[in-house]
């Protein structure tokens, strides 16, 4: 537990199998995050992206395996979530805002009520997380009042105010109009560049190639072909990744 | 000037005998008037709040992964909206009161502890309690999952998603069907007549008994009080809709 240090990975998951009653979306996955490192996980519809992720912040168990963020057991029954949680951000496809809360009260919520820590000191730090996702001046707006990408930077905020060590991203942009997907877009990148981990699924192949250290293709509950974007992208060698690819791109 | 209101009225009944608005000139009916209001009202406020409390605890009760308690509030909801209300007071009163223990200040005569009163407010509370479960159950299932998990994913436990977030939003929509239960439930305390609380109904009744030419009027006040009573409370209930609406959210975004 305490005795994870940076230079171990950060997120570790190992030969993680995870059914849906008689369907198997993984079948035994594996890989490791440092600290600080950006990675995309890209796949066909189906191929247990988004389960990966969910089951790395515990929105899902899993049937046998291990996951492990900083060195402590996700998936053991006697983990305090909340400790987990307060490690690990995650952003959904469809925002996920609570409709009856302002953008600032939105981004208070969880460390006023979860942290417990005081609002004065709270409320500023909102205000400047909505600065960083360039939403200033809309603090007081409802989130029904907002376009679907500055919903999406509102609830970029709320993770980060929980001061989270990992990022997981959920197709954060595919329910975005295509104006909108790049501003989302840039603020993670910002991200990205101040040194977050972050673990992206996605489906934007150019951003991925820009910002991503290494890249994951999964296909029908495996991880098929791994590797630097460069590589990854441009010498894919297994045939399911260089169909996949040729449709995409 | 209430001497000219009184005169007035004295004037109407005697050029209009069917007409006899006693209550206006008479002290001891008006009197009477005033404390079946006082009854009515006292009814209708204690049953609104223990309804909505048994709502509120029975729709998180349903949501309860224990099988038994889920089953006992299914059941208590079967009996109490499939049975008429009134055929509930009656047995709340003359049944189960039978067997509740009594007491005796005066060593003289003996009291039941649960007044007709106390009975009426329990039996119409539960009665409009089963139908705010279903209510809320409604409003709760409104809620996405997608938003209670946003919410846990934030480090918020099982009860404070519940209260920070899946309520807020359950109550909003179920405002509207709460209102029409609630509007439902301060016409069915006039039942309360059945076991002699003297409420409203109760009092009139004993008046136009004891005055017959002030039958019409008495009705025509039975009317017109319990527009007004049901108006207030309309009123305040889509005060409270416009000042719960979330901008660009539900209904009238």
């Amino acid at each position: 537990m305490a005795d994870w240090t940076p230079d171990q990975p950060i997120v570790s998951v190992k030969e993680v199998h995870k059914s849906f009653g008689e369907l198997e979306v993984l079948k035994g996955v594996s890989f490791d995050v440092m600290k600080g490192e950006v990675i995309c996980i890209i796949g066909p519809s189906g191929s247990g992206k988004s389960t990966l992720i969910r089951c790395i912040n515990a929105l899902n168990d899993i049937q046998s395996g291990s996951i492990t963020v900083e060195g402590q057991e996700v998936h053991d029954p006697k983990l305090d979530k909340l400790e987990l949680r307060k490690k690990v951000g995650m952003v959904f496809q469809q925002y996920n805002l609570f409709p009856h809360k302002t953008a600032l009260e939105n981004i208070m919520m969880a460390p006023v009520k979860v942290l417990k820590e005081p609002k004065e000191q709270v409320a500023e730090r909102a205000r400047s997380l909505l600065a960083k996702v360039r939403l200033e001046g809309k603090e007081d707006s409802y989130p029904g009042e907002l376009s679907g990408g500055q919903q999406q930077r509102v609830a970029i905020a709320r993770s980060l105010a929980m001061r989270p060590d990992v990022m997981l991203f959920d197709e954060v942009t595919a329910a975005l109009d295509p104006e909108t997907v790049k501003e989302v877009l840039v603020t993670i990148k910002d991200l990205a560049q101040d040194g977050m981990t972050c673990m992206l699924v996605t489906h934007e192949m150019g951003f991925a190639r820009e910002v991503a250290d290494h890249i994951y293709f999964t296909d029908r509950g495996v991880i098929v072909e791994h590797g630097p974007p460069a590589t990854f992208f441009d010498q894919a060698q297994d045939p399911r990744t260089r169909e996949f690819l040729s449709q995409i791109l | 000037m209430l001497e000219y209101f009184r005169a007035f009225f004295i004037q109407l009944a005697e050029d209009y005998p069917r007409w006899n608005f006693i209550f206006f000139y008479d002290e001891r009916q008006w009197d009477r008037v005033v404390e079946g209001l006082y009854y009515t009202l006292m009814l209708s406020i204690a049953c609104v709040i223990a309804s909505v409390v048994i709502g509120i605890v029975g729709a998180w009760a349903q949501g309860s992964p224990v099988k038994w308690l889920r089953a006992l509030v299914q059941g208590y909801i079967q009996f109490f909206r499939n049975t008429p209300p009134f055929v509930q007071l009656l047995f709340f009163y003359f049944a189960l009161g039978q067997f509740t223990p009594t007491y005796s200040p005066d060593g003289w005569l003996e009291y039941p502890i649960i007044s007709n009163v106390g009975w009426a407010i329990i039996s119409l509370s539960f009665f409009a309690g089963a139908f705010n479960v279903e209510i809320f159950r409604a409003g709760i299932e409104a809620v996405p999952e997608s938003t209670q998990e946003a919410a846990s994913s934030l480090g918020f436990t099982r009860l404070q998603t519940y209260v920070e977030v899946v309520l807020p939003l359950a109550f909003r929509v179920s405002l509207p069907s709460l209102n029409n239960n609630l509007v439902n439930l301060v016409k069915t305390t006039t039942q309360a007549f059945a076991i002699a609380v003297p409420e409203l109904l109760y009092q009139s009744v004993s008046i136009w008994n004891d005055f017959p030419s002030a039958q019409y009027p008495t009705m025509l006040m039975l009317f017109v009080v319990y527009i007004g009573l049901v108006g207030v409370l309309v009123l305040g209930m889509h005060r409270w809709e416009k000042a719960t609406r979330i901008p660009g959210y539900g209904v009238g975004a």
